[in-house]
């Protein structure tokens, strides 16, 4: 079915190969028209993810200000008990995280944003893998553009600018408190003492050991939600291959392959929702256990 | 997995949305739910204070119905009493008034049969008299005998 979409977007006669369609959603719209060439450019922006990712961030603030704005302390209706109950988990975990009230007062909030906004990132991932992109190519051929060109990946969460930029943000607070909590002198001289202890001689390797730990907190803390995702989006793309085989011409295995197809993207949609959730909530805890060691001292 | 300037912006919206959440987001729900619980204990107190109130309730009215039950036995008792009382009243003037009426009856009676006899007694005269007058018809002056004629009346 999704070869099928995909050959009539082309619109060529011959359809795309499987490494083709895989490479077109694995490209990222981002203006340039082709993928970018090297690993790092940063004159490049992926408006793909920059758009779904802003879109969700803003449905996430809007829908928890519209429950905030008609949060009663009476009897609560449905949807304002759902979002207490996600206010009352993250607040739990937060509590038992950081000591510190003040700020919990900003770490919290951050909290409960970080996790619904990356559950609705995720939770992209659950919708036809072709949907998105096909409308897309549409409405780029509509206004003239080549649909060959109209990438789009629509899980911000596998793009790795957007899940590095969340932990960048978080390292960004941890090395806010550390300075707020510990004083920069206090911070600067844990730097070099911890973990090793007060010498001169290993004050060096202390340092090492903590910018080693910083950057592999955040890279991982980014690289565990963007390969988790990443590969999800990656699956259910193969699925969609294992369905469009039929089309393709492959004989009498062609409607087992797209009962395959049914059966295992059903399996993985609902695995899926377990992941989609889980890393979500990853995310949040480690986000809150990172800023609390950052208030911690060594 | 290519870096670019997305990491950046990404990181931007980190932040606005976290300061939005922060701002608008957490506080008042947060202080709705602080209000509900304070409601909820405030209105668990409540109902410790009514249930101690109807318990403490509940005795005072038992008492109250023990008390009145024990008036009420205590006037039921008077009343009956008293009407004993009356009903034996009652009978003494009943009794002095038939005793009353009995000797004034008697009394009559007495009188009646003497003015009975005094008839009878006249009456026999005047039959003692005729009797006589027919046997001495003659003999007899009415005007000659009159002062013995009366006489006799007088002895019967």
């Amino acid at each position: 079915m999704a070869t099928e979409e995909a050959v009539a977007a082309h619109g060529t006669t011959a359809g795309p190969t499987a490494g083709e369609y895989i490479t077109h959603h694995l490209t990222h719209f981002n203006g340039t028209g082709h993928a970018q060439a090297s690993i790092v450019d940063f004159q490049v922006l992926n408006l793909d993810t920059l758009f779904f990712s802003l879109g969700l961030g803003l449905l996430t603030v809007l829908v928890l200000a519209f429950a905030a704005r008609r949060a009663t302390s009476g009897v609560p209706g449905r949807f304002q008990a759902a979002v207490e109950i996600l206010v009352e988990m993250v607040s739990e975990q937060a509590k038992g995280i950081i000591h510190d009230a003040r700020s919990r007062q900003f770490v919290a909030p951050l909290a409960l944003t970080v996790f619904i906004w990356i559950f609705l990132m995720n939770a992209m991932d659950l919708l036809p893998v072709d949907l998105l992109p096909r409308i897309w190519e549409l409405i780029y051929g509509a206004a003239g553009g080549d649909a060959r060109h109209a990438y789009s990946r629509v899980v911000p969460t596998a793009d790795l600018n957007a899940t590095l930029g969340m932990s960048i943000g978080v390292l960004l607070i941890c090395l806010w408190y550390n300075v707020k909590i510990k004083g920069f002198g206090g911070w600067v001289h844990e730097l070099f003492t911890a973990p090793f202890g007060k010498h001169w001689a290993l004050a060096p390797v202390n340092f090492a050991m903590q910018m080693i730990e910083f950057a592999a907190k955040t890279i991982s803390h980014g690289m565990r939600l963007f390969g988790n995702m990443y590969a999800g989006e990656l699956v259910f793309m193969l699925i969609a291959l294992m369905g469009g085989a039929w089309v393709a011409g492959s004989g009498a295995t062609g409607p087992l392959l797209w009962l395959g197809h049914i059966l295992a993207g059903t399996a993985w949609a609902i695995f899926h929702i377990l992941i989609i959730v889980l890393q979500a909530f990853i995310f949040m805890m480690l986000t809150l256990v990172y800023i609390g060691q950052a208030h911690e001292s060594h | 997995m290519n870096l670019n300037l997305t990491l950046l912006a990404q990181i931007v919206v980190f932040f606005i949305l976290a300061w939005f959440t922060m701002k608008f987001v957490w506080p008042p729900v947060v202080k709705a739910l602080d209000e509900r619980a304070k409601k909820v204990a405030d209105g668990l107190a409540a109902a410790e204070r009514g249930k101690q109130d109807l318990e403490l309730a509940t005795k005072r009215s038992a008492d109250a119905l023990r008390a009145g039950k024990e008036k009420s036995a205590e006037v039921l008792g008077q009343a009956e009493k008293r009407a004993a009382q009356i009903i034996e009243e009652a009978k003494a003037e009943a009794r002095v008034e038939a005793d009353r009426v009995i000797a004034s009856a008697k009394v009559e009676i007495e009188q009646e049969s003497l003015r009975a006899k005094e008839g009878l007694r006249d009456q026999v005269a005047a039959l003692a008299v005729a009797g006589a007058e027919k046997i001495l018809r003659r003999e007899i002056d009415a005007k000659a005998h009159a002062q013995l004629l009366s006489a006799i009346q007088q002895d019967l």
